[in-house]
């Protein structure tokens, strides 16, 4: 039973990650349409310069919080420089391939400018210290805090303030956001640069919890993060952070029971598996909303 | 000089020129109807106006300075509303959301009372201000759109059939609204409209569009009484 609840915990600790990379995924989502394919190996960069800060002599919440602001700066960017120029094209898949070509391109960057030849793997130091408070992990516990106070700072952002109002409307109705006078241009590069700084969270997290890390750090991680928003549904923050979690804690369950019946090495398929009956039963994701259209 | 005017308007979609050498005006405080049959252009000459055709040529002039070409945030921000045919509203934002993100440029205080009174107009949307826009009838959303639209404060108003796909009761009821408004404010109106004889009825001026241009204009009562008029789109 103790077992099991550590496998439990663990689970919750990598499904904030996957969380947070997925409400990541679901902001692009949400305001642009697109799946953002790079938004892994952004969180990696932004790793990586997490990791550059702390090189310096940089405390790590310094570090990433340096991160982050430049990883907002550069998510903006990019949706302007890279993104914008081929969405006004007439096919959504030029984006989607632009994706895919940053998701090597960005990769590459990393590997030449942070890692040098013959070098071992990188070490993150943790923000959280160690040890148990009442039998489960501070580093889990932290892990599920900046989940919780990410979540938090999203909703009052969206929900309470004028430039979350106008992130929904470019989000609901893009043409009509014009007609009301918001900028969509502004909006969508605020949008890609918040994506752009959960990112470099997730990763700096997720780096400073493996013994060492290098530039294949966010594959796997992408892959789980977009299983968690499909289940959870795609256009639904709080489903991108449930269906993290659960995948999360699916990945451990199986990692842990999986080879005492039989089924050593099946972790990558189940939560895909479960994805899969989800979708099935509920095509939009557990709290994706049905679109319905009155006219 | 007009508030807006319209001069050799040209433009369309892509290859197809849609309008031709359009001249239009409406003073301070006017209700204009534009008539036409489908594909005549009006629709065009809103989304030209406002800033939402890819390619626009000839002039267009808002209160007395050039808006061709500007983007359609900008245009907006000047003082144009342009309720959209379909309406355009954000249908999974609550109904207090989108009046909210009507007035979202706005920067004076009056926002609070402005709610205020278009929720005083249009009762039925005080009672769903919580519920989501898509989630309410044809006739509700139109009224929304409509308050949407004069929670910018804006020196125009432009309207995109606004009577589409609406029960006859509910179309005679946002007319009245409309010509309401245009009274006690004095907000000047363009309005596109299938359903000639209750826009007529609040218009004071109103012009006749075949194939992107203007072909007749006049006033109201004269347009009402004009026999080819009459037959071609009061259907009396």
């Amino acid at each position: 039973m103790e077992l099991f609840i550590d496998q439990v915990l663990n689970g919750i600790g990598r499904g904030a990650v996957y969380a947070s990379v997925g409400l990541a995924l679901v902001i692009i989502y949400r305001t642009t349409g697109l799946l953002n394919f790079a938004q892994g190996e952004m969180a990696l960069f932004s790793t990586f310069v997490t990791w550059w800060l702390t090189d310096q002599g940089l405390g790590i919440v310094p570090a990433i919080i340096g991160s982050v602001v430049f990883s907002v700066i550069a998510g903006a960017v990019i949706e302007r420089l890279l993104i914008r120029p081929v969405e006004s094209a007439h096919s959504p898949l030029n984006v989607v391939i632009v994706t895919l070509g940053m998701f090597l391109a960005i990769n590459a960057l990393a590997q030449l400018i942070f890692i040098k030849p013959g070098q071992e793997a990188l070490q993150m130091p943790s923000p959280f210290p160690s040890g148990e408070l009442v039998g489960i992990p501070k580093q889990t516990i932290g892990l599920v805090l900046v989940l919780v106070l990410e979540c938090a700072l999203l909703w009052v952002l969206l929900q309470r303030t004028k430039l979350g109002l106008s992130l929904r409307a470019v989000a609901s109705n893009p043409d009509s956001a014009r007609l009301v006078g918001i900028n969509t241009g502004v909006m969508l590069m605020v949008g890609w640069g918040l994506a752009a700084g959960l990112g470099a969270i997730a990763g700096s997290l997720v780096a400073s919890q493996s013994s060492g890390f290098d530039t294949s750090l966010m594959q796997g991680i992408l892959v789980y993060s977009f299983a968690g928003a499909a289940l959870g549904g795609f256009d639904s923050p709080l489903g991108a952070v449930v269906g993290g979690l659960i995948v999360g804690v699916a990945e451990a369950l199986t990692y842990q029971y999986g080879p005492e019946i039989g089924l050593g090495g099946i972790e990558l398929v189940v939560p895909l598996g479960l994805i899969l009956v989800v979708l099935l039963v509920r095509p939009n994701g557990l709290f994706g909303r049905t679109i319905v259209e009155r006219v | 000089m007009s508030l807006l005017e319209l001069r050799g308007l040209g433009g369309g979609y892509g290859q197809v020129e849609v309008l031709r050498d359009l001249n239009l005006t409406v003073d301070e405080g006017e209700v204009v109807v534009i008539l036409g049959a489908n594909g005549a252009g009006k629709t065009t000459t809103l989304r030209a106006i406002s800033g939402l055709l890819d390619r626009v040529s000839g002039d267009v002039f808002f209160d007395a300075s050039a808006i061709t070409n500007k983007a359609a945030q900008a245009i907006a921000q000047a003082g144009i509303s342009h309720v959209p045919q379909g309406r355009g509203t954000f249908g999974d934002l609550t109904v207090d959301e989108n009046l909210r993100i009507g007035a979202i440029t706005r920067k004076d205080g009056g926002v609070e009372s402005d709610l205020a009174r278009w929720y005083e107009m249009f009762p039925r949307l005080a009672e769903r201000r919580t519920q989501a826009a898509g989630s309410m009838s044809g006739g509700e959303q139109q009224m929304l759109a409509i308050a949407r639209a004069l929670m910018a404060r804006p020196r125009i108003l432009l309207l995109d059939e606004p009577s589409l796909g609406l029960a006859p009761l509910i179309t005679k009821e946002v007319f009245e609204r409309l010509g309401e408004i245009n009274k006690e404010d004095g907000l000047a109106m363009l309005v596109v409209e299938q359903n000639a004889s209750l826009a007529l009825a609040i218009a004071d001026r109103g012009c006749v569009l075949e194939t992107g241009s203007i072909v007749a204009s006049g006033p109201a009562s004269q347009l009402m009484a004009d026999e080819t008029v009459r037959k071609a789109y009061l259907g009396f």
